[in-house]
């Protein structure tokens, strides 16, 4: 493993498939009547979040606290970006600190990698989502979830995705959970399909590794998991598309799309969901959406990945794998 | 000492000649010139160059004192073997009146390292909706020849159409910054396959292609001159060589940073190749170096862009864009020109110091080594080769993408008007 985890391009198969197997470990600690490893006690982890979003914070809290970390939350809320100097300011203030690692989420692509490379701080560097670039811990909870639902709990451990057919649908040009799982999917051996209407689909993605498509209803039955994209309702405004009724009609997806694809195959969304627009309620509250599941195991693949860049190689859980082999 | 005799040096690159200073002027240029009453330069293997001339520099001042003024820029300018640079009117408050464009080149009298030419602004505050005052900053004593709202696109074709007529009545020309706004909202970077991959905003090609297709159509309409800032991609350059063929008067700039660098460094995020425009891919650099080796662009022209440490030194998107040039124009361009074959170092001097000079109407500048010719000259050690390093930069701005890249070629002499500004690499 790395130092740092900024792209879920930076990962190896075998990197990737160890994270989703540690986390798999994890996963039983949030069956015990105690939720709680000794793992990170006395390391210090601060989750830096320039940019709103209170699910994932409070996902990589609860997986810093259960393995024990002491947790400060820094919520840099406003334009960061337009006075950027305090990024540098900020991670040298926590770095003076003592901090271990920084949890970050930032508007501006890159800041991550910034923080990590320009020899600023010295701790370890989680990005936790910038601009719209990168999310890995979101495309590693995604591939989790695929790998547990598609090969299956135990079956799926030391496996990858190998042959499993992925369809992402919607705003792929603003997504950096589109990105992250295109590089993560690819590494880990699925094929993926992009779909989505042509203004949302950045200039130059010939060269990523996956198939793009216009037309979801021809994906449909050939796709083992569809992960819908959350589009932002100011899209429209930029005229990405005429109107939400015309997206929702040819890239919704709802009861009757649903039908189309296999038995086995499952609905992903990394939320908040725009219902109806998007996703149907229908759709939605299914069982083969594993919305609520993707919850829950951002927790497990965050301590995971948290485990591996700062627990060293002391084992995560008193029971390892190989133990119980 | 009035007289230097600079002994032995390949003038534009040809057979070692020796060049008699006297005064201002070039006296003679001969072989076995006289060294009486004369400092002598020993210029053996050394390439002797017009002074060059910048048709595109910031110098910041006024209002941004802290990125570079007129007396630290001019310095980086000499530094660089230029003699002559053009200011442009992107400054606080904007060199859109003749006051402005007066104080400017009053500075750069007073300093004497370099003659500092200001640019006029096509529109008041570079605001793109009011035409400033063109003929009052051309009747000034600063005599404005060159206008631009360079930093912001005259997209308005209208007011582009106006601009371009009226400079007509004194001979003028609009610079053009070619960048449609629209296509460009949000734009950090080349858009294409790394821009898509990076998840940084797109800067379309198309953006920079369309506004020069549409103001050579409107040069051609009118019978106006027109010049295109910092041209970047491989359709610029077809559209500029098919309005040549046309016989449009256009001409068109390239910058070194556009010659030697690619979009693959921003993979790095290092706001130190944020650019605007941006860097483009491998092919348009192809296409830019054929170009200039062809005519097809006619100058090199470094849009020199300081900027404070605290501007650079932060995540990509905050970032300014821009970066310095002036003391390593030269040596890029040898490197991807001279070095390459694409250009000899009469070519050279015919891009960056005759045509530019032709094009803004430098008097005294951009004129042929000899007799009786104001002694404006650049001398270069063409075989040296080294590290770049910003710590020795005389601007007073460091952000420049060759910190420790090794580039051929050192300005070792710069003389304005047979006084030197630079000595052995030091100024003067």
């Amino acid at each position: 493993m790395q130092r740092h985890l900024i792209s879920a391009a930076d990962l190896t198969r075998d990197d990737a498939v160890l994270i989703l197997d540690t986390a798999e470990e994890m996963a039983r600690v949030a069956d015990r009547p105690i939720k709680k490893l000794p793992t990170l006690r006395g390391r210090t982890v601060v989750n830096l979040f320039f940019e709103d979003s209170t699910r994932t914070r409070i996902s990589f809290e609860a997986a810093e606290k259960r393995l024990s970390a002491d947790v400060i939350n820094f919520t840099a809320k406003g334009s960061s970006v337009s006075k950027g100097e305090s990024l540098k300011d900020t991670a040298q203030t926590l770095e003076a600190m003592g901090v271990d690692a920084v949890v970050i989420r930032h508007g501006a692509s890159g800041a991550p990698y910034r923080l990590a490379t320009s020899g600023w701080i010295d701790a370890a560097v989680i990005n936790a989502g910038d601009g719209t670039h990168q999310h890995p811990t979101q495309a590693l909870l995604d591939a989790f979830t695929m790998r547990r639902r598609l090969v299956g709990r135990d079956a799926g451990i030391g496996q990858d995705l190998s042959g499993k057919r992925i369809t992402i649908v919607g705003d792929v040009l603003h997504s950096r959970v589109a990105r992250s799982n295109v590089d993560l999917l690819h590494t880990l051996g699925a094929e993926v399909t992009l779909v989505a209407p042509p203004t949302l689909v950045p200039v130059g993605v010939e060269s990523w590794p996956c198939e793009i498509s216009y037309d979801l209803d021809s994906t449909l039955s050939k796709s083992d998991a569809v992960m819908m994209l959350r589009v932002q309702r100011e899209r429209m405004n930029a005229a990405f598309f005429p109107t939400e009724r015309e997206y929702s009609r040819r890239y919704g997806l709802d009861g009757d799309r649903m039908a189309k694809m296999p038995e086995h195959a499952i609905v992903m969304h990394p939320g908040p969901m725009v219902r109806g627009m998007e996703i149907t309620a229908e759709v939605a509250d299914s069982d083969r959406c594993t919305v609520v599941e993707q919850v829950a195991n951002g927790v497990s693949i965050r301590m995971a990945v948290l485990y591996l860049l700062l627990g060293g190689n002391e084992p995560a859980v008193t029971h390892t794998r190989t133990e119980e082999k | 000492m009035s007289k230097i005799l600079i002994r032995g040096a390949k003038v534009l690159g040809g057979e070692p000649q020796d060049v008699l200073i006297d005064g201002a002027v070039i006296e003679a240029v001969g072989t076995g010139l006289p060294d009486e009453g004369a400092e002598v330069v020993e210029a053996d293997g050394k390439v002797l160059l017009p002074g060059l001339v910048d048709l595109h520099t910031h110098l910041r001042e006024p209002g941004r004192e802290d990125s570079e003024t007129v007396l630290t820029g001019t310095r980086a300018a000499a530094s660089g073997g230029y003699t002559a640079v053009f200011a442009m009117a992107n400054t606080f408050p904007v060199a859109d009146t003749a006051g402005v464009v007066e104080q400017v080149y009053r500075l750069g009298q007073e300093h004497g390292y370099c003659d500092v030419q200001p640019i006029g602004a096509v529109t008041v505050g570079l605001e793109g909706k009011k035409l400033a005052e063109l003929g009052a900053m051309h009747e000034s004593a600063a005599g404005v020849t060159v206008f631009s709202d360079d930093g912001k696109c005259v997209d308005d074709a209208v007011i582009m159409r106006r601009a371009l007529e009226y400079v007509k009545a004194f001979g003028g020309v609009v610079a053009q910054h070619a960048q449609e706004p629209r296509l460009t909202e949000g734009a950090q970077m080349n858009e294409g396959v790394v821009s898509a991959e990076l998840g940084l905003g797109g800067w379309p090609a198309v953006a920079e292609e369309s506004i020069i297709a549409r103001d050579v159509l409107l040069a051609e309409h009118v019978g106006s001159r027109v010049h295109i800032c910092h041209l970047s991609t491989a359709g610029s350059v077809e559209i500029v060589r098919w309005a040549k063929s046309r016989g449009i008067d256009v001409t068109a700039e390239v910058t070194p940073h556009h010659l030697l660098l690619t979009d693959e460094l921003v993979r790095t995020y290092d706001p130190v190749y944020k650019v605007n425009p941006p860097l483009r891919t491998e092919r348009d650099v192809t296409a830019l170096r054929e170009a200039l080796a062809d005519g097809t662009i006619d100058i090199v022209a470094t849009d020199h862009a300081p900027h404070p440490h605290e501007d650079k030194d932060c995540e990509w998107a905050a970032a300014a864009m821009g970066m310095v040039g002036l003391e390593t124009a030269l040596s890029v361009v040898q490197q991807t020109m001279v070095e390459t074959g694409l250009l000899d170092w009469a070519g050279v001097a015919d891009r960056m110091s005759f045509k530019p000079a032709r094009i803004g109407q430098a008097a005294g500048h951009g004129r042929p080594v000899s007799a009786g010719e104001p002694a404006n000259l650049t001398l270069v050690d063409t075989a040296y080769r080294g590290a770049v390093d910003p710590a020795g930069f005389a601007s007073r701005s460091r952000n420049t993408p060759y910190e420790g890249r090794e580039l051929p070629g050192r300005v070792t002499h710069t003389w304005l008007r047979g006084k030197a500004t630079l000595v052995d690499g030091k100024l003067a």
